[in-house]
């Protein structure tokens, strides 16, 4: 095989592509159709309620085109990090919409489901080994820290991807999943340079985000040859660019020259970018450095509580020339107040919008303060009832208070809404961001089978 | 001479890379004024660990990247993406200070 031709439909399923620019795609006959289906960068919460945060009818819409254009075609369609996380019921959620589908378009395909969550004892088997390390700059883990964690998976590379296409699936759902696996899968197992396929596939997986103008819902193509590989978007609004191309390869990463996953890193050193027509980049001298020993990372989360939230607003000046001592004071009452009742495990935090609202990771860096101030009284607690029970006190505490040179004295707050609480629910963080080091990448990802004939 | 940085860069932007890393790219508009700053290393840790109020030792990498005509800058997170006392879950607000930035060249 001389070129492998790649469809990548859009940057996280659900997030959707005009049909046109599929047909197009569909019209340069690809190999394979492939999709990354989630991300980290919505934040901890995700990977630990075991919910999706992209929306239900969104990844049906998708999928519901995908899957039945591939069957007509002959090829298969790849979906890594299902349901955003990857976790079991992330892949459970997506499992029941490829069902749904299935049903709706009486559709006969075999399905590979390949899990990427562990049993904790399974993890705390590897840490006792030995085989785990911390990726800086997370800090080292204990048993205790697996023990406390909600859910724990890991990044596959291509190897689960290769075994489910040798064992004959149309379809492929995965969990958590090295972002450029799905595309590169087929492509390493025909022969092509793996460090070329990777390099393609950090790419294609953002879809049109590499294209000019970008977008995370449009299509974009990959041809990849033994020698580079071509990308072209598939709208007539975009272009591929040498800078839109070279661009996309700093995003989300910490080091443009060397993007390391499963089994080693691309290096990109040696790696021209060239414009090849109007809208058209070629990419060549990508290479795979493999490490000596091959690594996953893994991705686990812990609750710390449950939260509640108020929103109010401040405009009188002399409140805000006050504000962080009204703070202070606030959060003084508070825990003088429930000190002697029970309730002392909690955190209260106020992000304060107008005062380095957005950079308060940062403190101190900005100086300016604006004309009025949206404040945000945050809560979180053992118990959803103590989360309410900190955040309402803090609240009327605030909206009272007595502060120095207070004129006006009927109340310090705006609320936009009545209620003025809202309960967020459960809350989680990061506690795993590790390596682990394994002996059969292929093997340590399950694969089952589903077969689907006219729908059932 | 001395430039705004918002005046000779496209593109000035930051976000996760990873809960655990923040990073930071400049892309320029032109390539002559890339080679510029590059050759001056005028964007170098120090600068950047002042203009942040941090560490330099928190900056994990400083890299001049020249297919993008881009320096692009990956620093320890201040607290994990989504930990107690978050206010940007992707840390795609964090470039403003950049904005401000001038070089001496």
């Amino acid at each position: 095989m001389e070129e492998m031709r790649i469809l990548s439909p859009t940057a996280i399923l659900g997030y959707g592509f005009p049909m046109d620019s599929f047909k197009e795609g569909m019209k340069r006959k690809p190999h394979v159709i492939a999709v990354d289906a989630g991300s980290t960068d919505p934040g901890p919460y995700y990977l630990g309620a075991g919910k999706s945060f992209t929306d239900k009818n969104s990844v049906k819409r998708d999928l519901a085109i995908m899957i039945p254009a591939a069957l007509e075609a002959g090829i298969p369609v790849i979906i890594g990090t299902a349901g955003g996380s990857g976790g079991r019921p992330h892949v459970d959620l997506t499992l029941e919409i490829v069902k749904e589908i299935a049903k709706e378009q009486s559709l006969t395909f075999k399905l590979a489901v390949i899990q990427s969550e562990f049993e904790k004892d399974f993890v705390k088997e590897n840490l006792r080994n030995g085989y785990i390390t911390p990726l800086f700059p997370a800090k080292e883990i204990t048993e205790a820290d697996i023990d406390e964690s909600v859910r724990i998976v890991a990044q596959m590379g291509e190897e689960p991807f290769i075994k489910a296409l040798e064992g004959g699936a149309n379809v492929i759902l995965a969990g958590r999943s090295y972002d450029p696996s799905v595309f590169s899968a087929l492509a390493i197992k025909e022969g092509f340079d793996k460090g070329l396929a990777i390099h393609l596939g950090k790419i294609l997986e953002c879809a049109a985000i590499a294209a000019s103008p970008g977008s995370g819902s449009d299509c974009m193509f990959g041809y990849l040859r033994k020698d580079g590989f071509v990308l072209e978007p598939l709208s007539p609004l975009r272009k591929c660019t040498t800078l839109s191309v070279a661009a996309h390869t700093l995003y989300e990463k910490t080091n443009p020259y060397i993007l390391p996953g499963p089994g080693g890193a691309i290096n990109l050193h040696e790696s021209s970018f060239n414009q090849i027509s109007d809208n058209m980049v070629e990419v060549k001298g990508s290479r795979f450095v493999p490490t000596e020993e091959y690594f996953v990372k893994l991705e686990g989360v812990r609750r710390v509580g449950y939260r509640t939230i108020s929103c109010a607003a401040a405009k009188d000046p002399v409140m805000i020339s006050q504000i962080d001592k009204i703070v202070e004071s606030v959060k003084e009452r508070v825990k003088n107040n429930f000190e002697h009742y029970g309730i002392t495990d909690f955190f209260l935090d106020f992000k304060i919008y107008g005062k380095n609202g957005v950079m308060a990771m940062f403190p101190n860096l900005e100086t300016q303060v604006a004309h009025e101030l949206m404040i945000i009284i945050e809560a979180v607690a053992p118990t959803q009832d103590q989360a309410d029970t900190i955040c309402g006190f803090a609240r009327s505490t605030m909206l009272h208070y007595g502060y120095e040179g207070r004129i006006s004295t009927a109340g310090n707050l705006a609320f936009p809404f009545s209620p003025s609480d809202c309960k967020v629910g459960e809350v989680f963080e990061f506690n795993v961001y590790h390596l682990m080091k394994v002996d059969n990448p292929a093997d340590l990802f399950p694969i089952n089978y589903i077969q689907f004939t006219k729908g059932c | 001479m001395e430039y705004n940085l918002i005046d000779i860069a496209s593109v000035i932007r930051s976000k996760n890379s990873g809960p655990y890393e923040l990073t930071f790219d400049i892309i320029f508009k032109e390539v002559e004024m890339y080679n510029r700053v590059k050759e001056a290393k005028a964007i170098d840790g120090k600068l950047f660990a002042s203009l942040y109020e941090i560490e330099e030792s928190d900056i994990i990498s400083l890299v001049y990247f020249d297919p993008a005509k881009a320096v692009k800058i990956t620093i320890v997170r201040p607290i994990p993406s989504g930990a107690l006392g978050e206010t940007d879950v992707y840390g795609a607000q964090q470039h403003a200070p950049l904005m401000k930035m001038r070089l001496t060249l």
